[in-house]
């Protein structure tokens, strides 16, 4: 909206003189062509891969070794090898399908669960030294994750968890937690305390302040935080490599890097089954992408 | 900036009013009971997972000897040069790009908005398969980037990812911005949306437009923002192994590693877990003054991502 009233104003200033209003149109018409051109540049930019992968998925094994640009004759055929799991690679998928979910959805109740209690009780509460605890989930947020791979393995391996899915999920609710912490505290502090209170006068428990108002508060950092904690536990590889090596234990990220090992890959098994990867956290991130963003940005960066 | 520091908000009150407040005044008998219980499994999560794979990283790396072999080694000495290399470009170009086009972004129209909505897409999918397909676009022989320079300019296209170590970490720094500018562009755009609109038409009747709009009100109040948004960038790409092990896989001949894919490498290719981590712990002396900083700047909760 403001950009158009500044257009206008600018507009009527310029008027005023008739070559300077030639000028500006000429500076106009260029402005607006060099944003067309930027345009058509970020979408060859952002779209080659995704096009590439869309290509080789519709293409024939023989037709993926060719010159090609485009699919010379585009089939479903991959995807149907796939969803039946019609190749030796894939010969899981859908159970590996299913790993990977109930990754994802217990990584989320857990983390949603663990984090909402240790902000309740921290900054609703007000747990003496309840800071300590903020501090070390800054910490474990600002460490990287994959820095810690090597010893994590060994102390899974010790806690005999090894091709366990259950390693996974502390995994991402240990590196999912921070975060949720994090935005907890921050979209927390627009609720009233008084309404703690007050429950609390009236009798309640601090588990039933907890579950019966600081909850149904919360829905809308909860949904961004649970979004993001889906997203994590389902795109998140390293661990799940290391971690998971049996084919019924695997995950779908982990079967779609075995493609890489043999000699002559596949490869238009393989991106029809990164497609099919790919599609459940598109889809997720673009319904709650409002509620990400203004979860990720609330509080904060207004100041 | 009205906001309460995290850590203020996490410290007891002991205000004349608050010491009326049923929760403020410090916790009694079960109440402080329930405050703890509440907290012993983000206790137990943080000691198991967190806490003790710390101490026991340090543990392993603790043989001095372990840093003389690595410094020796040709390999780790390129990993070294191609992290900061990565780090360095990556980061910057990254979020510079990341900066002019939240710009760009804030204009209106429809077609602006449906562009963010393909441009977000790198982010939104996941990153093995897109990586997987860069890597294979990038291939000398029947890439897709090769094909279009063979039937469009009748160009031979060099062999991207296994001839030349430069090449084939540009192509890992280009997947790198790629994939995450996205991100730090929704980032600094909601940044940038959230700069009072006065204070551009204010500008503007004194004169200011284009670049020294830009040079005088949205950097100064994007500055914080941009310089926490690239410390933490730095010490998330630090951390990055899926880039380097999809599009080069840390070849041709071992030349294209970075820390966090050479402590792997060690670990697991070649059997020798100690070795692995003090590659890793190498990084320390820029991730201690790094976490730091960062710990600081997040902990006054200025910026949030």
């Amino acid at each position: 909206m403001s950009a158009v009233l500044l257009d206008n104003r600018r507009s009527r200033h310029a008027a005023a003189t008739g070559v300077k209003a030639k000028n500006y149109r000429l500076r106009r018409v260029w402005s607006e062509v060099g944003c067309l051109a930027l345009a058509a540049v970020l979408i060859v930019w952002t779209l080659a891969p995704i096009y590439n992968m869309v290509m080789v998925a519709l293409q024939s094994h023989n037709d993926v070794f060719t010159n090609d640009i485009w699919p010379r004759q585009p089939s479903l055929y991959s995807f149907w090898i796939v969803i039946t799991e019609g190749y030796w690679y894939l010969e899981y998928f859908w159970h590996q399908f299913g790993n990977s979910l109930y990754i994802g959805v217990m990584t989320v109740f857990f983390t949603l669960f663990i984090a909402s209690l240790v902000s309740f009780s921290v900054s609703r509460m007000r747990l003496r030294n309840g800071w300590l605890l903020t501090n070390a989930a800054l910490l474990t947020y600002v460490i990287p994750a994959s820095f810690l791979a090597i010893p994590l393995y060994r102390i899974m391996q010790g806690y005999g968890l090894g091709n366990n899915v259950w390693s996974i999920i502390a995994v991402e609710v240990t590196f999912a937690t921070p975060y949720a912490i994090f935005i907890f505290q921050q979209y927390g502090r627009s609720i009233p305390i008084e309404l703690d209170e007050a429950a609390r006068v009236d009798g309640a428990s601090p588990w039933q302040v907890y579950y019966k108002i600081y909850l149904p508060m919360m829905a809308p950092a909860l949904v961004a935080v649970g979004t993001y904690a889906l997203l994590l536990a389902w795109n998140e590889y390293l661990y799940q490599f290391l971690l998971l090596s049996d084919k019924r234990s695997m995950t779908v990220p982990v079967a779609l890097a075995q493609f890489l090992n043999s000699d002559e890959s596949p490869w238009n098994y393989m991106m029809a089954t990164a497609i099919i990867y790919a599609i459940p956290p598109v889809v997720i991130y673009y319904l709650f992408r409002g509620r990400m963003t203004s979860g990720l940005t609330m509080g904060g960066v207004k100041g | 900036m009205a906001s309460v520091s995290v850590i203020e908000a996490g410290r007891p009150v002991l205000g004349r009013r608050s010491l009326l407040r049923t929760w403020r005044g410090g916790l009694q008998g079960s109440e402080f009971a329930w405050a703890l219980a509440f907290c012993i499994p983000y206790v137990a999560v943080f000691l198991a997972f967190v806490a003790y794979p710390i101490v026991y990283g340090l543990w392993l790396g603790h043989n001095p000897a372990l840093y003389a072999e690595l410094w020796q080694d040709p390999i780790f000495q390129m990993t070294v040069v191609n992290t900061i290399i990565y780090l360095a470009v990556g980061v910057n170009v990254k979020m510079f790009f990341a900066l002019l086009l939240s710009g760009f972004f804030m204009r209106r129209g429809w077609w602006v908005k449906g562009l963010l909505m393909i441009y977000v897409l790198p982010w939104a999918v996941p990153a093995l398969p897109t990586f997987i397909s860069i890597h294979w676009m990038l291939n000398s022989q029947w890439g897709l980037l090769n094909n279009v320079l063979w039937d469009v300019f009748h160009i031979d296209g060099p062999g991207w990812l296994d001839t030349s170590r430069w090449m084939a970490l540009g192509a890992v720094i280009v997947s790198y911005i790629w994939k995450n500018m996205p991100f730090w562009t929704v980032i600094l755009l909601a940044g940038r949306m959230s700069i009072p609109q006065e204070l551009y038409e204010a500008a503007e009747v004194d004169g200011a437009t284009g670049l020294r709009r830009f040079a005088h009100i949205s950097f100064p109040l994007l500055a914080n923002l941009y310089l926490v948004c690239t410390l933490l960038s730095t010490i998330f790409t630090l951390g990055d192994f899926n880039t380097v092990t999809f599009v080069s896989g840390g070849g041709p001949a071992l030349t294209t590693h970075v820390l966090a894919t050479i402590g792997i490498r060690d670990a697991f290719d070649i059997a020798r877990p100690d070795l692995g981590v003090a590659a890793v712990m190498t990084a320390l002396p820029l991730m201690i003054p790094l976490v730091l900083i960062l710990m600081r700047k997040l902990r006054t909760s200025e910026v949030q991502l």
